[in-house]
């Protein structure tokens, strides 16, 4: 099958990469740019493993053509935080033992860090909502809440002090 | 010269031991998406392999073209029975001691079955080349109800058993019928409940469901044919077991196979079981030379690779007057579809589903379960279960409330007047279990106390009166469960699969620096053993646990262990790793007194060193003695600081809990609101109260699930109707409640740190909770049985036929 040049920024870097035109896009991000953490669940856009920001939107990777992202902005798990110091996220999800498994856990993260850009300072009820097309077979969902709700609020208290 | 030694509380909590809630070791990588799992895996020239599957549930294969499909570009191979029977590959057994197709051999007898494997470079080139493979069907008819597998002119299923008088269980009585297990006695049971003040009577369904982890089951298979090696990475829940069964069924000798269990995606019994994509891409890796991927997508997953429950269970329950339970009876017909590839230990055909007298002091039971062949998918898998715990739980706490109704009496006062009582431990089971420690009704009064049991009564009943007097639509259901697990499996002489002893096992060495690495026959799937582990072994040896390395899931590496699933790694895994450090401990001492210039029998252990007793500045602590272990000739000991145990656990664990749940139900729409899930475990020592209330949150969560919506159904005609994440439920974070959770504290008295395991006490005790609050909410309505799952639909129909719409 004929391929096509795709351009897209990911994780801050300009990625140029050839793909079948029908590929999906989370099978470019793992298989041709190696990005692995993003997951893949259902490949029907139900559980969210897959979740990555493009563009400043949530966006369930399994359920986008490749071709779709041309010119877009990507990030990933592996864009936020580093291996030297985890994003407040990945450090509160640990904190308050919001995985078990781990299986869910970047598009978890990723998604909760387009929710935080969105709404800063959430209710519990807007944290269960904004998450709802995110599935966990582990945690029940408690921790994962109350790691996103801590991380507000540290956020807001790095606001306040800055 | 020894400094000072610090105080023992500040030693203690150094070592971040048993009791502490440790943050897991796991996270830092699971969170930055550095996790491991086997479809991240990616190999030099590594090809892709999928399936043709059949669209029948009951058809003869008339013939396979690939011609096809192999002009394919990209597609390199296809892989039909033909081509595995010379191998005889093309059948491979059960862990239940029946044989299974790996491909369709003449027939395909559930929807979803493994017709062809098609191998490509990619999974996009395999999937144009199952789109390519031509299979002509002859439809044949379709058994979907084990109620009518045994009907004069039912079709016969199992050609290839049809005239096999005896199973691997016992006789058959017919084609189409697995086994018959029996347990306890029945002459016994028969004459208590015909002489027997009240009988309730009741037919309890536990649906079929499947355990749906978030990452699917696949494999990558890679036969090195230079060095005569096979390498599999797969999501395997026992890596050693495949490893013998693969050497078994292959005739590749076991030592030149390696199996690798990466990081996995959540297991829950789905990732126990041996299954077709495994063997094919084995052997597509042999026949082309290449590493060979095989993922299934979720609807295979859903569809094909093991089911959970479907057991009908027919009971009766006996009492006096005044609620003292005399008898217990039960009948189950289980369907497990059309191979039996139920994963339980091989002596036990319906698991163990004799614990089904539950926490209760029943003095005769007896309990007979008939194992049929349907048109459906095979497996029988314990789903976040102790091999049928689950089944057994939701039965005995649905025959309390059955007789509680029968009784006149409140189903709380009953189970306390029933409780084993605490001075019965290890208390003889009518159905031949010693359970082995416990203390009921302590956790019960607990429970009731902290929902304000009786509050909730006359509210309930309250808003009863006004739902009469037309001031409300809403009724209050509060569903009561008190269980008892028996996880562990399990001791040897009674508990293997396929022959393999159910013991574990862990093996440390200790650095010459003091640092340690440990490797366990288990394998860990999101239960945290890196984590908890490292703990046992921290307060055993007296090293802090950040300076445990844990290691599981490689055969090459790890001793030899039955894996992780039924609750079994902390009661079995755990002890060989509290045991091996005591072996380590023993050692240690002997080069202590070595080091300190005296007897062995002069030293005692405080925390993290040997202390000269009488004279506490004088030490060696375990580092010291680990260097010296390297360092030092000592007379009579051998040179490193290493054991390995294997431990064969003398009896089962038996952990317990005391859920409460309280419900909104709104009768004419169906709908449901949990307004509080009340959950107190018994766990025993409890080595990670963090990851144990984890543990609880998640399998509650999967309770509220399977009570509330979650199945696999099938139409008439055997398609599946619950086949994607769209129809099977799996609830959100807006449909899941909070949990509020508490414990007691009973240790198991046979194991080394007294754990008894957690993680599925919470599936096993939660469903009848549910469920329970449903049916209770119904209960003045005359409602005394409504099968699973209790969705809107469901729950309006029940409203609905006992005349609710009509007030």
């Amino acid at each position: 099958m004929e391929k096509i040049r795709l351009n897209m920024t990911v994780n801050g870097k300009e990625i140029d990469v050839l793909t079948e035109p029908r590929q999906l896009l989370a099978h470019v991000l793992r298989e041709e740019l190696k990005l692995t953490g993003t997951h893949i669940g259902c490949e029907t856009s139900h559980c969210g493993a897959c979740t990555i920001d493009m563009n400043e939107m949530s966006v369930k990777s399994c359920s986008v053509f490749a071709a779709q992202a041309q010119g877009a902005n990507i990030t990933t798990i592996e864009g936020l935080g580093t291996p030297d110091g985890l994003h407040l996220l990945q450090e509160m999800f640990k904190e308050h033992h919001g995985l078990q498994c781990g299986y869910c856990t970047p598009g978890m993260i990723t998604r909760a860090y387009r929710l935080l850009q969105e709404n800063s300072n959430p209710t519990e009820e807007d944290v269960r909502f904004g998450m709802s097309g995110n599935l966990c077979r582990c945690t029940g969902y408690q921790n994962i809440v109350k790691a996103i709700l801590a991380t507000a609020e540290k956020m807001s208290e790095m606001k306040e002090s800055a | 010269m020894n400094e000072t030694i610090p105080p023992k509380e500040a030693r203690m909590s150094a070592l971040n031991g048993l009791g502490t809630s440790r943050k897991r070791v796991e996270d830092a990588r699971f969170t930055q998406g550095k996790g491991n799992y086997v479809d991240d895996i990616k190999l030099e020239g590594m090809l892709f392999g999928d399936f043709v599957r059949s669209p029948y549930a009951h058809a003869r294969v008339k013939s396979i073209k690939t011609e096809a499909a192999l002009a394919i570009p990209g597609v390199h191979a296809v892989i039909t029975a033909a081509d595995l029977e010379p191998l005889k590959l093309h059948w491979m057994p059960t862990l239940a001691g029946d044989v299974q197709m790996v491909l369709a051999d003449g027939k395909v007898l559930f929807q979803g079955q493994e017709v062809a494997f098609v191998v490509a470079d990619n999974r996009y080139a395999a999937d144009d080349g199952i789109k390519a493979v031509e299979v002509e069907y002859e439809e044949l008819p379709v058994i979907v109800d084990p109620f009518k597998a045994e009907l004069e002119g039912a079709p016969v299923l199992r050609e290839d058993i049809a005239d096999k008088k005896e199973g691997a269980h016992g006789p058959r009585r017919h084609p189409n019928h697995i086994f018959t297990w029996e347990s306890g006695d029945k002459e016994a049971t028969e004459s208590v409940l015909a002489e027997a003040d009240v009988v309730a009577e009741e037919m309890v369904y536990y649906h079929r469901t499947h355990p749906c982890p978030l990452e699917t089951c696949g494999s990558v298979a890679s036969m090195d044919k230079v060095n005569g090696k096979l390498t599999v990475w797969g999501t395997f829940q026992a890596p050693h077991a495949v490893r013998t069964v693969a050497s078994l069924i292959s005739g590749i000798a076991e030592h030149n196979i390696r199996i690798i269990s990466p990081d996995i995606g959540g297991g829950f019994g789905n990732k126990v079981g041996v299954y077709p994509g495994y063997i094919c891409s084995i052997v597509a890796s042999i026949v082309t030379g290449a590493p060979v991927k095989w993922i299934e997508d979720k609807m295979d997953n859903l569809m094909a690779t093991a089911f959970a429950r479907d057991y009908w269970m027919q009971g009766k329950i006996s009492a006096t007057k005044d609620g003292k339970i005399t008898g217990l009876w039960c009948h189950t017909t289980a369907d497990h579809g059309a191979f039996d590839a139920c994963a339980d230990p091989t002596k036990f055909p319906a698991g163990f589903m004799n614990i089904c007298t539950g926490s209760y002091d029943i003095p005769t039971a007896f309990l007979s379960v008939d194992g049929i062949y349907t048109n459906k998918a095979p497996g029988g898998v314990a789903y976040r279960c102790s091999f049928r715990v689950t089944e057994a739980a939701y039965f005995i706490e649905r025959m309390i409330e059955v007789l509680a109704i029968k009784l006149g009496m409140d189903s709380a006062e009953l189970r306390e007047k029933n409780f084993i009582k605490k001075e019965q431990f290890p208390y003889q089971s009518a159905l031949g279990w010693e359970y082995d420690s416990g203390d009921y009704h302590t956790a019960w009064d607990k429970a009731l106390k902290a929902v304000n049991y009786k509050e909730l009564r006359k509210e309930q009943s309250e808003r009863l009166e006004a739902f009469h007097r037309g001031e409300t639509r809403k009724l209050i259901g509060i569903g009561l469960s008190h269980f008892t697990e028996i996880v562990g499996a399990g001791p040897v002489k009674n508990c293997d699969i396929l022959g393999l002893g159910m013991f574990d096992s862990c093996e440390i060495r200790i650095h010459p620096t003091g640092s340690a690495i440990a490797r366990l026959g288990t394998i860990s799937q999101g239960q945290g053993h890196a984590t908890t582990f490292a703990q046992i072994l921290a307060s055993e040896i007296g090293i802090p646990a950040e300076d445990i390395t844990l290691e599981e899931g490689d055969t090459d590496t790890a001793p030899y262990g039955l894996g992780t699933y039924g609750s079994r790694s902390t009661p079995v895994a755990g002890a060989a790793t509290a045991m091996a450090g005591r072996k380590i401990r023993a050692k240690a001492q002997m080069i202590a007194a070595y080091l300190l210039e005296v007897h062995d029998n002069d030293l005692e252990w405080d925390v993290d060193r040997f202390v000269v007793k009488g004279n506490p500045e004088r030490f060696k602590t375990m580092k010291e003695i680990a260097f010296a272990s390297y360092n030092q000739a000592i007379p009579n000991v051998e040179p490193g600081l290493e054991a390995v145990s294997y431990y064969d656990p003398p009896n089962m664990t038996y952990p317990f809990g005391a859920y409460i749940c309280v419900m909104e139900i709104d009768v004419d729409t169906g709908t449901t609101e949990i307004r509080q899930v009340f959950a107190l475990d018994d766990c025993g020592t409890r080595i990670n109260p963090m990851i144990i209330e984890g543990q609880v949150h998640g399998g509650l969560t999967e309770a509220l699930a399977i009570a509330m919506g979650q199945e696999i159904a099938y139409d008439e005609m055997g398609n599946v109707t619950t086949g994607t994440l769209m129809d099977f439920f799996v609830p959100t974070s807006w449909e899941t409640p909070n949990y509020q959770t508490d414990y007691t504290e009973t240790p198991s008295p046979h194991h080394p740190i007294g754990a008894k395991g957690v993680g599925e006490s919470p599936n096993v005790g939660g469903v009848p909770a549910f469920s329970n609050a449903v049916h209770d909410a119904f209960k003045s309505f005359g409602l005394t049985q409504s099968h699973m799952p209790h969705d809107h639909w469901r729950i309006w129909t029940i409203a609905n036929k006992l005349g609710l719409h009509d007030m």
